[in-house]
């Protein structure tokens, strides 16, 4: 058989249908707490086999997709609420504003401040898409680590710096 | 005649258990059930909506082969398939009456738009929206 092929796991769909139901729970709270014990409850799966089954069955680990609902919630309410960003932040799930603004901006590449402002700007061209789907679109596809992310966001900065002192 | 969309198929696991949870719980209707086989051709219908038949299907041979009914059936249940969307007159009064009736809902009834939308599957995975019409 070919092992390059893209599916062939030997996860069951009832499986994956429970692991669904995590991937759910999170979309509805995501501003909840969702560490891997919870989450492997509510898949009747063990916590040790929990986030490896999770990530072969949607791609991402449980904690980045978490992330990713969270920043998608974030824009939503910079986009459309007048809520401080301190608020955001807090009802979005994050116990630290610093940690969300360093978060967010690792993961859309500006400041919260920065993106409502150029929303706000934006003509609303989107009205017809229900808001749900309309949201769906603007999840961050978060398929490094946010980390991995900031690391090379770093050395390219650092290596546009190194370039431009080259050629003075 | 009147043209149109008369059938949209959902893929489901089970079919036996997508006919009780349509039925019983959705308070749907059977419009056509027929075997040859282990072929079923199943449809229900919305009681109000009597020119539009929903196909609950199996994937399987004889249409599809075992490897790619497999991998259907994986993003079924992975909810991957596209979004369905339910109008109803009372979206709480909805919930409330299928809630009880054991349908598993991933988001409860939120006022925003100008509507109210709840959102729930069913035991395949398939994702449905139920939108309260405006009135």
């Amino acid at each position: 058989m070919d092992k390059t092929a893209p599916n062939p796991t030997n996860q069951t769909p009832e499986l994956l249908r429970r692991l669904l139901r995590a991937k759910d729970r999170m979309d509805a709270d995501s501003h909840e707490d969702w560490p891997v014990e919870r989450l492997a409850r509510v898949s009747h799966v063990s916590p040790a086999h929990f986030a490896r089954s999770f990530k072969e069955a949607f791609g991402i680990p449980p904690h980045r997709y978490l992330l990713t609902r969270r920043i998608e919630r974030a824009k939503t309410l910079l986009r459309d609420t007048d809520l401080s960003i301190t608020d955001v932040a807090f009802q979005t799930g994050w116990a630290s504003l610093g940690t969300f603004g360093r978060i967010f901006r690792d993961i859309t590449g500006e400041s919260p401040g920065a993106l409502r402002q150029r929303e706000r700007a934006a003509a609303d061209q989107l009205g017809r898409v229900p808001a749900c789907f309309l949201s769906a679109a603007q999840r961050p596809d978060l398929t490094i680590a946010v980390l991995e992310k900031r690391r090379r966001t770093v050395a390219d900065t650092n290596g546009a710096r190194k370039t431009k002192e080259n050629r003075q | 005649m009147t043209q149109g969309i008369e059938m949209m198929g959902l893929y489901v696991r089970d079919q036996e258990e997508a006919l009780r949870f349509y039925v019983d719980k959705l308070g749907f209707r059977v419009h056509t059930d027929v075997r040859n086989g282990d072929y079923r051709w199943l449809t229900v219908q919305h009681p109000q909506q009597p020119s539009l038949q929903l196909g609950l299907f199996v994937p399987g041979p004889p249409t599809l082969d075992a490897q790619s009914a497999q991998m259907l059936q994986a993003l079924v249940a992975k909810g991957a398939m596209p979004p369905m969307l339910l109008a109803v007159d009372d979206c709480r009064a909805a919930y409330e009456r299928m809630r009880a009736a054991g349908v598993e809902f991933t988001q409860e009834p939120v006022e925003r738009y100008g509507t109210v939308d709840a959102n729930f599957r069913d035991p395949s995975g398939n994702g449905w929206k139920m939108v309260q019409g405006r009135q």
